[in-house]
């Protein structure tokens, strides 16, 4: 039996690049300057995978991604690198979703590649920021969740240890498989693009991707079957419609306020105690600090 | 209403955390404002004192499991003798600490209950909602308010409709304070033993030890950097004690590092790295075009430099005139005031 790793990654906007080009001239966060991409930690997540594949040779690399049809480029990037195969899974009934939503639908997807051996995911997504995804998929999952992995240090088909990152130490443990593991930033980055993988799969296409197409691929996907990236819908995770994008959230986002940054010449300030503490006061009013 | 409840995480020392006890600070506010009670969530082995530490801080139960399975902190264990006991109870709202103890257990719990979950909350409020697709009125919610997007937006979060309301708080965000000493709450002792099961110890620890981590500049939200204006290592541990309470890192020039002030990793710059946060300070680093290829594109700049005319003041925010190992203690002082 092939040992299977399933990688949750997610396309998110690169909310590090906010620099100040890309604040509009209100001060308001200029998001179509953001561009989309692999969340950071899950490049960690991805490098875990293979590195696994590595050295088990009958290991296999599923990457998982749930967003809109363009979200396929990073089922693309992860082929680049070394994954088997990717799955999008993509509905208008999942927008609007919460963490909970969100894992539910994962685990579903999770479920349909059964059985598989280990899920791996980021700690943390760089927009909506909550690291809940992961746990939250493990216990829809019924599985054990170990997070902040930094490195696997050995691994059978029965159980794993994992070094693990925390605030102020490591822990090592010991699990049992199949089980969810949320990979942590310190953990060692992804390797490059292979450019046999990018000659491979270059022309890898979900179906929705191919009706935009204007060259016809017909006969090069009767050939090479595995450039199709299928998509998987709603209705094809069986999911119940009421724990699904907004109505299955129960978090609602009630207000969202930009961050603003007022960009003007420099204020000189002396170094007396009222301007140091009037300054502190506008950062911590500005939600810089604090 | 139901009541308040706050998960009180155990430390190395057998002690409740800090951050568990300024969020049952901020529990009691919010148990008074709603008219309910406040109840503490305490799972470990040998607890120092519960009792004694907790009923001052306006506790009126406290609900103890203390079994040496429990310590540790492993997820299993702990999810599965909250989500019992929160079914029995059914919390209005529930409080964690956004640590990695918090982090790793409380979205476990909220997909187990199935409600909702906000993240590393920086204020909760209490206020009512009207729904205008259901014309609906929910009255005394809690208002969740959390950056998200890297900080680059700030969210108020609800959940209208179920129970609990649970959210992370971060370490030093509300403010630790004694309710009256008098205070008597009661004991309820939970008998772990009854409710944990094998499956609940899949994972088991190996090994652990403190470490320090390793530095991580490029991700941090506030970059505190100092160069060879900062005169001293001994001076730089200033910088590294305000980078402490703003939970920022501490970067350099090439000069603070040429002149063994701190280690490499930390240059900021041409030949070092490249840094893009929310706020970054830059002390005592004239600001060469060579430094500032690594940082000219933080969001906000405050440069701390005896000398007007320094290069960085060009394209700093602000600029403080004075002299580092002067004004960063009074930032510091004048933090620590103004924050919650
Ligand atoms: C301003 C704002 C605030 C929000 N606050 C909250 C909140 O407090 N609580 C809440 O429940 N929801 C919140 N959300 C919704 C939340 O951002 C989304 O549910 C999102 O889809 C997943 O959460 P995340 O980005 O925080 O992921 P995280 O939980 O940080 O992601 C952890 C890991 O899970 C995996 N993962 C996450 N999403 C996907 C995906 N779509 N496909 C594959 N793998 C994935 C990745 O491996 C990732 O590294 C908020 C959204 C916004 C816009
Ligand atoms: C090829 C090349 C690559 C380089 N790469 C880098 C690089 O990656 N990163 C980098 O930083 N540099 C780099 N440099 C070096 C760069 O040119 C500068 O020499 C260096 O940045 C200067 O560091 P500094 O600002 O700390 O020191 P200085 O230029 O000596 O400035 C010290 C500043 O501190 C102020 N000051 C003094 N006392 C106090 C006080 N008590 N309180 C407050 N302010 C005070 C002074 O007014 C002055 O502005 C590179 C140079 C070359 C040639």
């Amino acid at each position: 039996m092939r040992f299977r790793i399933i990688v949750l990654a997610k396309q998110v906007p690169d909310t590090r690049n906010v620099g100040k080009d890309a604040m509009k001239a209100d001060g308001t966060v200029n998001r179509a300057a953001l561009s989309a991409i692999f969340n950071p930690e899950d490049l960690h997540a991805l490098e875990q995978a293979l590195s696994i594949k590595d050295k088990i040779p009958y290991a296999e690399v599923i990457l998982l991604t749930m967003g809109p049809t363009r979200a396929a480029e990073i089922i693309r990037e992860a082929m680049y690198r070394g994954a088997d195969q990717g799955f999008l899974i993509t509905d208008r009934k999942f927008a609007g979703s919460d963490t909970l939503a969100t894992s539910y639908a994962l685990s579903l997807a999770v479920k349909k590649l059964a059985p598989y051996h280990l899920v791996i995911s980021g700690r943390q997504a760089i927009d909506g920021d909550t690291a809940q995804v992961g746990p939250q998929t493990a216990e829809k999952l019924g599985i054990p969740q170990i997070t902040y992995a930094e490195e696997i240090l050995s691994l059978d088909a029965k159980k794993i240890i994992v070094k693990r990152r925390l605030e102020r130490g490591v822990e090592v443990v010991n699990s049992t498989l199949p089980a969810l593991i949320t990979v942590h930033s310190s953990a060692p980055p992804c390797r490059q693009r292979i450019g046999k993988l990018l000659m491979k799969y270059k022309h890898a296409r979900t179906v929705t991707e191919l009706q935009n197409e204007t060259k016809d691929y017909t006969e090069l996907y009767n050939e090479r079957p595995y450039l199709l990236i299928e998509e998987w819908s709603a209705d094809d995770l069986k999911a119940e419609t009421q724990n699904l994008g907004l109505s299955g959230s129960p978090t609602k986002v009630k207000k969202i306020e930009n961050v603003v940054f007022q960009h003007k010449e420099s204020t000189i300030l002396s170094n007396s105690d009222k301007d140091i503490e009037k300054l502190m006061q506008t950062l911590i009013r500005s939600h810089i600090i604090g | 209403m139901n009541n308040i409840f706050v998960y009180c995480e155990v430390t190395e020392e057998r002690l409740v955390a800090d951050v568990s006890l300024e969020l049952l600070s901020k529990g009691r506010k919010l148990a008074d404002d709603l008219k309910v009670k406040l109840e503490a969530v305490v799972i470990g082995h040998k607890v120092t004192k519960p009792e004694a530490l907790l009923y001052p801080f306006g506790v009126d139960v406290i609900h103890y499991a203390d079994d040496e399975k429990l310590f540790p902190y492993t997820t299993l264990p702990h999810a599965s003798i909250i989500i019992e006991l929160f079914k029995k109870e059914k919390p209005e709202i529930v409080l964690f600490g956004a640590t990695s103890i918090g982090r790793d257990l409380a979205p476990r719990v909220a997909s187990a209950l199935r409600c909702g979950l906000t993240a590393d909350c920086t204020s909760l409020e209490i206020g009512d909602h009207f729904e205008n697709k259901t014309q609906t009125e929910y009255k005394n919610l809690l208002y969740q308010i959390r950056p998200a997007f890297g900080g680059n937006i700030i969210a108020t979060i609800i959940n209208p409709e179920t129970r609990p309301q649970m959210a992370t708080v971060r370490e030093g965000v509300m403010k630790k304070e004694v309710y009256s000493v008098k205070y008597k709450g009661k004991l309820n002792k939970i008998d772990a033993r009854s409710i944990l099961k094998d499956e609940d110890f899949a994972v088991t620890i190996i090994e652990r030890h403190l470490e320090k981590s390793k530095i991580d500049i490029k991700n941090s939200q506030v970059v505190i950097a100092g160069g060879y204006g900062v005169g001293s290592k001994e001076n730089f541990q200033l910088l590294f004690d305000l980078a402490e309470i703003l939970g920022a890192q501490v970067g350099a020039s090439r000069a603070a590092v040429d002149a063994g002030f701190v280690e490499h990793e930390r240059q900021v710059g041409q030949t070092g790295v490249t840094v893009r946060p929310k706020l970054y300070i830059a002390c005592g680093i004239s600001g060469a075009v060579q430094h500032r290829a690594g940082m000219d594109q933080s969001a906000q700049i405050i440069s701390i430099n005896t000398d007007i005319d320094a290069p960085i003041n060009q394209i700093a925010d602000y600029t403080i005139h004075g002299n580092v190992a002067d004004v960063i203690p009074r930032m510091i002082k004048y933090y620590k005031k103004n924050s919650k």
